[in-house]
């Protein structure tokens, strides 16, 4: 394809083709200083949902290795968010080198913190902001575990930001780090960060987890422990391949859920979150 | 730029030391396309392979792995709700090769369940499935009349827990197809596996699979299929040296010798098949015939993105996959009723 980029996101090489000019321009711009796999691993195509709507009333359809068949078009000035939607499918429906957790994952002193919830948990924003405050961002949507040694492997593509978390983030982050703002997406305004620099510089670096959260925005403050019988059964359903990867997903979920202590959180605000996860990391963690 | 690049990774892994990065990146796309990514990976298997793309090969044969023991265990779950009605029970298709250990199952990717039992049992058959927790999904009145009146296998069951398909067939093709293979014949000469499941003769997997592909389809995952085909015709070639023979001779009398013939010549083309030199009266052309070149461009239809191309091509198979499976007025019935379903459901 005519318009095209390969990016490196950890551990997975991507290659994304559009049929357009303007997605790929987007994706490269938000994208500075990430590397440029020469094999790549999976393949990315924004195409016209028919030809026709190549030029009237752009629409694409996102395709590539892995499709889903009824996955609904985006208009062309969501790009950026295909090109995301199109990666996320590659590794949700293709990845099998790593257990895939929903999740997103820190590092401060060689350790992984993981955050994992349901969409609109406010994982992204927490991940986000911890990214920008003494944190090493390893990812806001997916944590990689090994299948071996049970390290999370970083995936720390741009944080993709939703509705009130970019103004939130906004005072936290230079403008030049920001995408565009795309409004009225399916998802409602989106605006996409781009990582720290040491993020993108350290992104091959593995860490073990020592810390799992499953946050949840909206409530007062609380926290619970969990049984590890709850914790494994929130994370078969926070991955993707837990199940198509049989029994090596097992051993390395069961390994995740006996080592790492587990709590559930719940918060209100942004700045209490932030001492809260600041307060486990040092009883349970540190 | 086409799928070639696939057959020649897959005949000559050693020439894939030559690729560019670019080339691999389309030779993993296109393999993933034709859903060969798992018998490249195993083809691969021991070279020295740029990191990347041994990561992605590892990871493949571990899917396949996968794959192989989850269509095991359905093939078992299957037998065990079939069991008391002591019917034969034959494996078909990606299950079969990997239950009776055949190089075709190497690598292979393998999706729904597909059986096949005497038409005379098939509605205990299917009441036993029922009974064993598989549930029916086509809830539509017509399509489920439509396949138990035209077709070759019932509507396709799936299990409420275990979430996979299964598909009962009681013949090879569907009874509107010209050939008309002898199911029962087939299910005489089957092999026992010695676990109370069976497949196919050699004859007739190899009979099967070129019938799935010229009698009835559009050559979606062709390449899938004659590597099947070739893998199988080399193995029964080296256990039996009359294996080609007999195959011609059980294809004729089940009326697919052409389609037989033409897979022998579409995959000694691509994949090297060795078809031996008989000298007698008659002889196995690998000639390609000028029809055969059409088949070709269709098979080879993917770019270096694993975009289908050729689309007039495609599309023309595609007609011709409706005019196989249904005499013309049936065909006109079949689409009038399903348009006028779909302007209903608008």
């Amino acid at each position: 394809m005519r318009h095209n980029l390969a990016l490196q996101v950890g551990d997975v090489g991507f290659r994304v083709g559009s049929a357009w000019r303007a997605p790929i321009a987007a994706l490269r711009a938000l994208y500075a200083g990430y590397p440029e796999p020469a094999i790549a691993e999976f393949t990315v195509r924004l195409e016209p949902e028919r030809p026709l709507r190549r030029w009237v009333r752009p629409s694409i359809a996102i395709a590539g290795d892995y499709t889903l068949p009824e996955a609904a078009p985006l208009a062309l000035a969501h790009g950026l968010l295909a090109a995301e939607m199109g990666m996320n499918l590659q590794m949700a429906l293709g990845h099998r080198r790593h257990l895939l957790l929903h999740a997103a994952a820190l590092e401060r002193d060689g350790k992984a913190l993981l955050l994992s919830g349901v969409s609109g948990a406010g994982k992204s924003t927490l991940a986000a902001l911890l990214g920008e405050r003494g944190w090493r961002f390893m990812g806001d949507e997916f944590a990689l575990i090994d299948l071996t040694d049970g390290r999370a492997h970083a995936f720390p593509r741009a944080v993709s930001l939703k509705n009130e978390s970019v103004a939130v983030m906004a005072r936290e982050a230079k403008p030049d780090r920001f995408g565009p703002e795309l409004r009225n997406t399916p998802k409602g305004t989106i605006r996409h960060l781009r990582p720290r620099g040491d993020a993108i510089a350290r992104m091959r670096e593995p860490a073990p987890p020592a810390l799992l959260l499953f946050p949840r925005f909206g409530e007062t403050e609380a926290v619970r422990l969990l049984g590890s019988a709850e914790v494994f059964v929130r994370l078969t359903q926070a991955s993707t391949n837990y199940v198509a990867l049989g029994e090596p997903g097992f051993a390395a979920l069961s390994r995740l859920v006996r080592g790492v202590p587990a709590r559930a959180i719940d918060y209100s605000d942004t700045k209490s979150a932030i001492a809260l996860v600041e307060r486990l990391w040092r009883e349970l963690a540190a | 730029m086409s799928a070639r690049l696939l057959v020649t990774a897959l005949v000559d892994p050693g020439s894939t030391i030559a690729l560019s990065s670019a080339q691999w990146t389309a030779l993993i796309a296109i393999a993933r396309a034709e859903q060969l990514i798992g018998s490249l990976a195993y083809r691969l298997d021991g070279l020295a392979l740029p990191e990347p793309v041994e990561n992605i090969m590892a990871a493949a044969r571990a899917s396949a792995e996968q794959q192989r023991l989850r269509a095991l265990w359905e093939a078992e779950m299957a037998r065990r709700a079939l069991a008391p009605l002591a019917v034969p029970v034959v494996l078909l298709k990606g299950t079969a090769f990997v239950a009776a250990g055949l190089d075709a199952g190497v690598g292979r990717s393998i999706g729904d369940l597909d059986i096949l039992v005497p038409r005379a049992r098939i509605d205990e058959a299917e009441a036993a499935l029922l009974g064993a927790g598989w549930e029916r999904i086509k809830a539509d009145a017509y399509d489920d009349a439509y396949y138990r009146r035209w077709m070759h296998e019932l509507p396709p069951l799936i299990h409420v827990e275990r979430d996979r398909m299964i598909d009962v067939h009681h013949t090879i093709l569907p009874p509107t197809a010209r050939p008309k293979p002898d199911a029962a014949r087939m299910i005489a000469e089957r092999i026992e596996l010695g676990n109370g499941l069976a497949i196919l003769s050699p004859a007739d997997i190899v009979i099967h699979a070129a019938a799935h592909l010229f009698a009835d389809g559009d050559l979606a995952g062709g390449l899938r299929n004659l590597w099947d085909i070739d893998r199988l015709c080399r193995e029964f070639g080296e256990r039996d040296e009359g294996s080609y023979l007999r195959l011609v001779e059980e294809a004729y009398a089940a009326k697919l010798g052409p389609h037989v013939l033409r897979a022998l010549r579409l995959t000694h083309h691509l994949y090297a098949t060795p078809v031996p030199a008989y000298h007698q009266a008659f002889r196995l052309a690998v000639e390609l015939t000028p029809s055969d070149r059409l088949f070709l461009h269709r098979l080879l239809a993917r770019d270096a993105w694993g975009r289908p191309i050729r689309s007039v091509t495609r599309f023309g198979f595609y007609v011709r996959s409706h005019a196989l499976r249904m005499p013309p007025h049936l065909l006109a019935r079949h689409l009038a009723i399903k348009w006028w379903k779909s302007r209903r459901s608008a």
